[in-house]
């Protein structure tokens, strides 16, 4: 084996086993209002290992979302770099899909329809877009409703729709938006234990977005802390539950004792 | 209809509570008929039934008060004519074949007049709406223009065209043309961020999120203005047909006045508010039919 095809094959080995890693180096977001600077994100670093669930809580205003659609490219960091897989971020891409709070859906596209639109604009042929809308439908257990219109759907089915819809596109990271926060708060666990489901499926890094600490908790392996002012990190946790979360778990002493910790924290920095 | 059966339920449930919730304490005053919601409700919906009438009813005001002034000889007749005399003459002038050549041609003329400036003003409004930069160039020029009077235009529409149909389709054109770019280039900005930018994340390029996200979001918006320009397009078709024409409803109804035919003039009239009703419940059809996930 000559030297390149070696380089090339660990290459690609590091490529496949990449799948999502997300480098935040030194981000910094300002904004210019006349004369006065107003500075969203001070410089963020922040390494997220590939099909890890990171969850990023803190109050509004702390630039969470602006850190998270900077990661999607729809929105530019003034300083500072991020890369997914080494390659850094110009823009938004299939690789990152995104489950944004507001209902989002197409709304002259049946859920099928929605789901298939990132293979369709790849021109993925029919018959395996199909298969792949199936597999969708079925994970997210909304088979029943493949022809309906999104505005037939409830808030909950709609960011379930949503997230198919994300998935659909093999993206490596999927970033998460506040997705359940608009949600009434039965259907929000619904949404958490289904979206944990699926994670465990589909194994993709998660980026997830919430001020709902008992949210934050059940969801992630890690858990970092944002404060405002100018937005920056100023916690970071492991979660030391068991992989396979239940609803019981919510009662787990491990997760009281978390969920104080940070309420405290969070009080402590509003204060 | 909605609505009907919510304030029944509610109504329902008032008249239940004392009964039922008021236990020993529930004194006989209690019981007393509650007081109805009062009908007239900003901005709720009623009963479709109650719509209809209603409509109906101020159509018979309208006749009604046609019929005092004429029948009850407070305008001469000359000036107003009976109701009964115009719908008289209303199926005397359908009954003649030239009656409904001028109402294919003015038919003709606003159609290819309204279907023209649609043709070139919805791409530039779509383009305008959807890229600022196309907008920059775009909107003040027609902003300026949109306040000059179409009626002023005729003059020189009568130099570039002459007097043959053109020159009726261009000022039919020339009156739709502007306003149109601007409406569609408000529509078409009105078609949420949020889902161009879901379609970025889903790998769009700009040009698909145009093609895929932008047109169909905006269509439904689209008809309405199509729908509501239509409407101008038949008025600038009468003043189209007042000068240098021998045919068409507008034509028909200047040649009444001459005679001091009013009732042909009323019939003209109706006439095209007819059509104009016509082609407004074809949009609002095709909106219907099209557009089912609005």
């Amino acid at each position: 084996m000559t030297k390149e095809t070696l380089a090339r094959e660990i290459r690609m080995e590091t490529e496949a086993a990449g799948h999502g890693a997300i480098a935040i180096r030194g981000v910094g977001k300002s904004y210019r209002t006349g004369k006065t600077e107003f500075q969203a994100l001070g410089n963020i670093r922040l390494d997220i290992a590939a099909n890890e669930f990171v969850t990023i809580v803190g109050p509004s205003g702390c630039g969470k979302s602006t850190l998270l659609r900077i990661v999607a490219g729809l929105e530019e960091a003034s300083v500072g770099e991020v890369t997914v897989d080494g390659v850094a971020v110009v823009g938004p891409g299939a690789d990152r899909g995104m489950v944004f709070q507001g209902y989002t859906l197409f709304p002259w596209l049946t859920v099928r329809q929605n789901i298939e639109y990132g293979p369709k604009l790849k021109g993925v042929p029919i018959l395996e877009r199909r298969a792949v809308s199936n597999r969708y439908l079925r994970i997210t257990r909304l088979e029943s409703f493949a022809n309906r219109f999104p505005k037939q759907l409830s808030g909950g089915m709609k960011q379930r729709v949503a997230i198919a819809r994300a998935l659909a596109n093999g993206p490596k990271v999927l970033l998460m938006d506040e997705p359940f926060g608009a949600l009434d708060a039965q259907t929000k666990l619904e949404m958490q234990e289904a979206l944990l489901d699926v994670w465990a499926k589909e194994k993709t890094t998660v980026l997830f977005i919430t001020h709902d600490i008992d949210e934050a908790i059940f969801l992630s392996q890690r858990i970092l802390v944002m404060a405002a002012g100018p937005g920056r990190m100023i916690g970071e946790y492991q979660v030391a539950l068991p992989a396979e979360r239940t609803p019981e778990v919510r009662e787990h002493p491990d997760f009281l004792k978390l969920k104080r910790e940070l309420a405290s924290l969070l009080k402590h920095k509003e204060a | 209809m909605m609505h009907a059966e919510k304030g029944h339920g509610a109504r329902q449930e008032a008249a239940a509570g004392p009964k039922a919730g008021g236990g020993p304490r529930a004194v006989a005053g209690a019981l007393r008929k509650p007081t109805r919601r009062h009908r007239i409700q900003i901005f709720e919906d009623i009963p479709k039934r109650g719509f209809a009438v209603t409509a109906i009813v101020s159509f018979l005001v309208m006749l009604a008060f046609w019929s005092i002034l004429s029948y009850g000889n407070m305008v001469s007749r000359v000036f107003l004519p009976t109701p009964d005399r115009v719908l008289h003459t209303f199926f005397d002038l359908l009954g003649t074949q030239a009656y409904w050549h001028h109402i294919g041609i003015s038919v003709f003329r606003v159609s290819a007049g309204f279907a023209l400036a649609c043709l070139l003003a919805i791409p530039i409004g779509l383009i305008a709406g959807t890229f600022r930069f196309a907008e920059a160039f775009v909107e003040p020029p027609m902003e300026f223009i949109r306040y000059m009077p179409a009626v002023a235009f005729i003059p020189l529409i009568m130099v570039w065209a002459g007097i043959g149909e053109w020159a009726k389709i261009l000022l039919i054109f020339i009156g739709c043309f502007f306003q149109l770019v601007l409406m569609v280039a408000s529509d078409t900005r009105q078609v949420s961020k949020d889902l161009v930018q879901a379609s970025f994340t889903l790998g769009a390029s700009r040009w698909q999120a145009v093609q895929t996200v932008v047109i169909p979001a905006v269509q439904p918006r689209l008809m309405n203005t199509m729908r509501l320009m239509l409407g101008w397009a038949w008025t600038y078709l009468v003043v189209a047909e007042l000068v240098a024409v021998n045919s068409g409803l507008g034509y028909a109804i200047m040649k009444a006045q001459r005679f001091l035919n009013t009732d042909q003039i009323f019939v003209g009239i109706i006439v095209i508010g007819l059509l104009g009703l016509f082609s407004d419940r074809i949009f609002a059809f095709l909106n219907r039919r099209f557009f089912p996930w609005v």
